[in-house]
């Protein structure tokens, strides 16, 4: 199993804002132990997507050069959490902090035009938080990026289009 | 520029919404992490929304200084503690900490502890001030 909690990116603006969608689907195994007959998605989990969301452009603001993991959940309300199969959520993210280490983005969780979750995560850089730990290897996270098609809608801040890294104009 | 009570009720807003602790626990004399609970990782927290609160930049070593505690060539650090330079350091890059309990056993993963409340206010007056 993949640790993938969105689909794709729809927006991805550097150094500001980024939104991915997930499609909920009854593949998923997950969703047949919570709960057998009443399947629903883990706000947990939805929690892990609106971070890759806010964690990959934090990760990009910095020039991909710092791994990012999800630190602290400062705030979080959900309005609502019966999310099923079928569904299709949209994650959105805005940087409100960058520092050497870490970051904070502003979130919101929807489903369609209707707000089902909202809140602030922090992000640490992993170099200082887990003294050199490394808990994933170089290139994963610009790989999941390239999972998600960020470069496909990725934007600079002058609006031209963000090249791959690994193919720069 | 704001008085210090504005400050103070600044700061203290910062701290019971990072730290999710009550409004009065957050005295004047309080320590971050020792009477509120703050851990390494709260830091940050706590820096965004001072930032946020009085529209500051605080710069990374303004409330640690890193680069000394974790100094590995000796000048700085040795077993685990500061050196007499490297107290010497400390206090230029923290003035507003009061070190002096801290001093007796110098322990790098004590120094967060001594950081108080009234040190966020004083590290907030200079920046506004600044």
């Amino acid at each position: 199993m993949h640790w993938y909690w969105i689909d794709k990116f729809t927006v991805f603006e550097s150094k500001n804002r980024a939104e991915a969608v997930k499609a909920v689907t009854l593949a998923e195994d997950h969703l047949h132990d919570h709960f057998p007959f009443a399947p629903m998605m883990p706000a947990s989990l939805i929690i892990e997507g609106i971070a890759q969301t806010a964690g990959l452009l934090l990760y990009e603001a910095k020039g991909y050069k710092e791994k990012v993991v999800l630190a602290k959940i400062p705030k979080f309300t959900f309005h609502k959490t019966e999310v099923r199969a079928g569904d299709m959520l949209t994650y959105k993210a805005k940087l409100e902090s960058v520092h050497d280490a870490g970051g904070v983005a502003s979130v919101q969780v929807c489903r369609g035009e209707e707000l089902l979750g909202e809140g602030e995560l922090m992000f640490a850089h992993l170099g200082q938080a887990f003294a050199g730990q490394s808990l994933f290897a170089d290139g994963d996270m610009l790989d999941m990026m390239r999972t998600f098609r960020v470069f496909d809608v990725g934007t600079n801040a002058d609006g031209t289009k963000m090249p791959d890294p690994a193919f720069p104009a | 520029m704001p008085s210090k009570d504005e400050i103070f009720a600044g700061v203290k807003d910062a701290l019971v919404e990072a730290l999710a602790v009550d409004e009065d626990e957050v005295t004047s004399e309080a320590t971050l992490e020792g009477d509120l609970g703050a851990e390494s990782i709260d830091l940050l927290d706590i820096v965004y929304r001072l930032e946020k609160a009085f529209d500051i930049k605080i710069e990374r070593g303004e409330l640690i200084p890193e680069e000394i505690v974790n100094d590995t060539t000796g000048k700085f650090v040795i077993d685990g503690k500061l050196t007499a330079d490297g107290i010497t350091e400390v206090r230029k890059r923290i003035p507003y900490a009061d070190l002096t309990a801290f001093e007796k056993n110098p322990l790098v993963q004590n120094l967060a502890t001594v950081l108080t409340v009234k040190d966020m206010c004083y590290l907030v007056e200079q920046k506004l001030g600044a």
